[in-house]
C-alpha cells in the first residue's frame, strides 16, 4: 500500500512540470522561449546535480547539509589553483578533489565514529564555509579565462541548449539507474527502511554510506565548478543557503525524510518544477517577497496533504502503512535510519 | 482509489493557489506586456523634443526595469521614488524587481528574467560587483540599456553608465561651507565630532575638510577632532565635552549622521543653542526637530532619489540613441560622464527648516 501511495506522488510530479510548461506557455509568451528555457535550466543545474547524490543520502535515512559550503569551497579551490598555476584542468581536479574530501570527512565522521548525519554537517556547513574565508579572505577571484566562462553562453552545437544539460543527463541517467536498477540502488532503500535489518542480511551499511557521503561531496564539487563558471566569479560567500533548496526540492518530490523511499525521477521533475514555477511568476511580475510566499506553501501543501489522505483511510483501514510516520515514534526523531517497518521489507525481497 | 484521489485533491489545491498568485499579477503583467508592445510600434514614431541639454529626442513608452540589491530596503525605496518620478516626466513605464537577500546569484535571476521580458533598459545597483557581469552583458547583448547607480560593477563594460552619489571633495568642501555659513564672516574655533578613529570614510572625509579649510576658510581654525563610534550616547558625551574644553568653540562638524544627530540634540537642550553651530552628514528625518528649532541652520547628505532619478534620465537618453558621453540632461541640469562612464549626481544635497519637509528618507 506504501508502495502504491507513494508511487502515485511519483508519476504526478513529472506532470505538474508538464502542466507549468503548458499553463505557463499559454499565459505568458515570453515563458516557453528557447532564451527562458536556456535561463530556467542554467538557474536550476546546480541544485539538480546535488539533488541527484543527496537523494541516495536521504533514501538512506541520512543527510548532508554542508554541500552549499562544500560547493563554494571547490569554487574557491579552482579560483585558488588558477590563479596560482594558471592551468584550469588542473584547477578543476583539485575543485573536485575538495569535494571528494569534503564528502569523505562528513562520511568517516558519521560512519566511523558513529554520529548523526545532521550534527556532523551542521558543523561542516560552518567548518567548510570558514575555510572558504581563509582561503580567498573577504575577496573574490575573476580573472578566469574568458574560454573558460563564456562555457556558460554556448550552448550545445550552437542551439540554445546550455552545456549544463550534459552533466544533468549524464549523471540523472546514471543516479537514475545504479538507484532503481541494481543491487547498490536496493541496498540504499534497504538501509533507509532499517540499518540493522539491512546489517544482518549482509549489507555493508558503513561502506554503502561512506560511499554516498563522498559521491555527494563530489557532487557539490561539480555544481562548485558550474556555479564558478556561470558567475564568473570564486567568491567564499558564494551558493549559500543551496542546500535548503536540495533538500526542499527532495521533500517536495516525494522522498521520506525518514528514509527508505524516494524515486530519482520525482526529484529531477521536483527540480524543474520549482525553478519552471519561479521563473513563470517572476515573467508575470510576483516580486521576491511573493516568490518565498508561493514556494514555502508549495512545500507545506505537498508535505501536509498527502500526509492527512493517509491518516483518514488510516481510519478506514487497520493496518496503516505510514503510521509509523505520521504519530509520534517512541523512539523520537533521534534514529533517522529506523521507521520501525522492519516487517515490510520489500525491498530485500530480490537479493 | 481513495488516495489517488487525497494526491489529486492536493494538486488541485496546489494549482489554485498558484492560480491564485498569478491572478494577483496579471492585470499589472498585462499592462506592462501593453507598453511593451506599444514601446516596440513607436520605435519610429512617439517621440517627444528633448528637455534640453545636448542629445536627440527621447522616446517614449519605454519600459525600465529598476533592480536595487535588494527589496524591502528603505534607501533603495527612496531611490526608486526618484526613478518613478523620472520615468512620469519621461512617459516610461519603471518597475521594482529584486532579491530579498542582497547576492549577486539571487539578482541575475531577475536580471535574466528582465532579459526575457524584453525590457528597454535595466537600471541596477551590483549586490556584488563580480558575479552579475555575465548576465547583465547578456542583456547588453540583447540590446538592453544597462545603467548602474549605487553600486556599480568591476567590468565597466557591462554597463553604458554609473551613477554616483557625490565624490569625497564634494563632501567635506560642502561641510565646510555649511559651517562657515552658519558661524558668519567673523570665523573661529570648530571642532570635529567623528564616527569611529578608524572609520575610512570619515577619516579620508576629515583630511579633505582640512585642507580645504586651509585653503578657503582663514579665519575658521580646526581646534579638536573627536571620535563618537556611532553611538548616540558616547557622540553627546563627546559633544559635551568639546563644548567644556574649548569655551571658544564655535561649532562643530560632525560627518556622520549618528554623530550629528546626537550632537545637535545635545545642544539643543543646552545653553549654547544658537552660540555654537551644528552641521555635518544628517538624515532629514532624524535632523528635522532640530532645523525647525533652529539648532541647525543646514544639514546635508547625498539624496538617493537622486540616484534613481538620474539613473533613469540615463537610461531613457541612451536607450533613445543619444551618445551619454556627450551630456545629457536629468531634470534642469545637463550631467557629463567621464571617461569610465561614471556620472556625479552633484554635492551632497542641503537640508534646511525650509526644505526638510520635501525629503522622505
Amino acid at each position: 500500500m506504501k508502495q502504491l501511495n507513494r508511487l502515485q506522488w511519483d508519476k504526478f510530479v513529472p506532470v505538474l512540470v508538464m502542466l507549468t510548461l503548458l499553463v505557463g506557455s499559454f499565459s505568458n509568451e515570453k515563458f516557453l522561449t528557447t532564451s527562458n528555457m536556456t535561463f530556467l535550466i542554467q538557474s536550476i543545474g546546480e541544485i539538480m546535480l546535488i539533488a541527484f547524490s543527496m537523494t541516495f543520502l536521504i533514501i538512506a535515512g541520512e543527510i548532508d547539509l554542508s554541500v552549499s559550503s562544500t560547493a563554494a569551497l571547490s569554487s574557491c579551490t579552482l579560483g585558488f589553483v588558477w590563479q596560482h598555476t594558471s592551468n584550469i584542468p588542473l584547477a578543476v581536479l583539485s575543485a573536485l578533489a575538495v569535494g571528494f574530501v569534503c564528502g569523505a570527512i562528513n562520511g568517516l565522521l558519521v560512519t566511523k565514529l558513529g554520529l548523526q548525519s545532521l550534527a556532523v554537517t551542521i558543523g561542516t556547513l560552518a567548518l567548510y564555509r570558514g575555510l572558504c574565508f581563509a582561503l580567498l579572505g573577504d575577496n573574490r577571484l575573476t580573472p578566469f579565462p574568458t574560454s573558460f566562462t563564456s562555457l556558460n553562453f554556448k550552448g550545445l552545437f550552437g542551439t540554445w541548449v546550455p552545456y549544463v544539460v550534459v552533466p544533468l543527463v549524464v549523471f540523472g541517467v546514471a543516479f537514475g539507474v545504479v538507484l532503481h536498477a541494481t543491487r547498490l540502488g536496493r541496498w540504499v532503500f534497504a538501509i533507509g527502511q532499517s540499518k540493522d535489518a539491512a546489517r544482518f542480511v549482509g549489507i555493508s551499511v558503513q561502506r554503502t554510506v561512506l560511499a554516498m557521503f563522498i559521491t555527494n561531496g563530489l557532487m557539490a564539487g561539480v555544481a562548485g565548478v558550474i556555479y564558478t563558471i556561470r558567475f564568473a566569479s570564486a567568491r567564499p560567500d558564494g551558493a549559500v543557503g543551496m542546500e535548503l533548496e536540495v533538500i526542499a526540492a527532495a521533500l517536495f518530490a516525494g522522498v521520506s525524510i525518514f528514509g527508505g523511499v524516494g524515486t530519482m525521477w520525482a526529484v529531477a521533475s521536483s527540480v524543474a518544477f520549482l525553478g519552471s514555477i519561479r521563473s513563470l511568476l517572476r515573467l508575470k511580475g510576483a516580486n521576491a517577497n511573493e516568490l518565498t510566499i508561493v514556494t514555502g506553501s508549495l512545500l507545506l501543501v505537498s508535505v501536509v496533504i498527502p500526509a492527512i489522505g493517509v491518516r483518514v483511510s488510516g481510519r478506514r483501514h487497520s493496518r496503516s502503512p505510514l503510521r509509523g510516520a505520521l504519530d509520534p515514534a517512541p523512539t523520537g526523531g533521534a534514529d533517522l535510519g529506523n521507521r520501525g517497518t522492519p516487517d515490510e521489507p520489500q525491498v530485500l525481497a530480490r537479493p | 482509489m481513495n488516495k489517488n484521489l487525497t494526491r489529486y485533491a492536493a494538486v488541485g489545491l496546489a494549482l489554485t493557489l498558484l492560480g491564485a498568485c498569478g491572478s494577483d499579477s496579471k492585470s499589472s503583467s498585462d499592462t506592462q506586456a501593453a507598453t511593451a508592445t506599444e514601446a516596440g510600434g513607436t520605435t519610429a514614431g512617439g517621440t517627444t523634443p528633448s528637455a534640453g541639454g545636448t542629445g536627440g529626442a527621447l522616446k517614449t513608452g519605454l519600459t525600465i526595469a529598476i533592480i536595487p540589491k535588494a527589496i524591502n530596503n528603505a534607501y533603495f525605496d527612496a531611490a526608486f521614488v526618484g526613478a518613478q518620478k523620472a520615468c512620469t516626466e519621461l512617459g516610461a513605464t519603471c518597475e521594482q524587481v529584486g532579491p530579498t537577500e542582497a547576492t549577486g546569484a539571487a539578482q541575475t535571476e531577475f536580471i535574466n528574467t528582465e532579459i526575457q521580458k524584453g525590457v528597454d533598459a535595466i537600471v541596477i545597483s551590483a549586490a556584488d560587483a563580480d558575479s552579475v557581469t555575465p548576465s547583465l552583458q547578456q542583456a547588453k547583448a540583447a540590446g538592453i540599456t544597462v545603467v548602474t547607480y549605487d553600486a556599480d560593477v568591476n567590468d565597466t563594460t557591462a554597463r553604458l553608465a554609473m551613477i554616483k552619489p557625490t565624490t569625497p571633495d564634494l563632501i567635506a568642501s560642502s561641510q565646510d561651507k555649511w559651517i562657515s555659513d552658519a558661524i558668519g564672516p567673523d570665523g573661529g574655533e570648530i571642532a570635529i565630532l567623528s564616527a569611529a578613529a578608524t572609520a575610512e570614510n570619515q577619516n579620508a572625509w576629515i583630511e579633505l575638510m582640512k585642507k580645504d579649510l586651509a585653503a578657503n576658510y582663514p579665519k575658521l581654525t580646526l581646534v579638536d577632532t573627536v571620535y563618537g563610534d556611532d553611538d548616540a550616547a558616547k557622540s553627546a558625551d563627546k559633544a559635551a565635552a568639546l563644548l567644556q574644553s574649548h569655551p571658544n568653540l564655535k561649532g562643530i562638524i560632525s560627518p556622520t549622521t549618528v554623530g550629528v544627530a546626537a550632537t545637535a540634540k545635545y545642544i539643543s537642550g543646552s545653553e549654547f543653542k544658537g552660540k555654537v553651530q551644528v552641521t555635518g552628514l544628517g538624515l532629514p528625518s532624524e535632523m528635522k526637530a532640530y532645523l525647525k528649532d533652529g539648532t541647525v541652520k543646514t544639514v546635508g547628505l547625498w539624496d538617493p532619489g537622486m540616484l534613481g532619478y538620474l539613473g533613469v534620465y540615463a537610461a531613457v537618453n541612451a536607450a533613445s540613441g543619444n551618445d551619454l558621453k556627450a551630456g545629457f540632461a536629468g531634470g534642469d541640469q545637463t550631467y557629463t560622464p567621464d571617461g569610465d562612464g561614471v556620472v556625479i549626481v552633484g554635492p551632497p544635497a542641503e537640508f534646511t527648516a525650509a526644505n526638510v519637509d520635501q525629503f522622505k528618507f
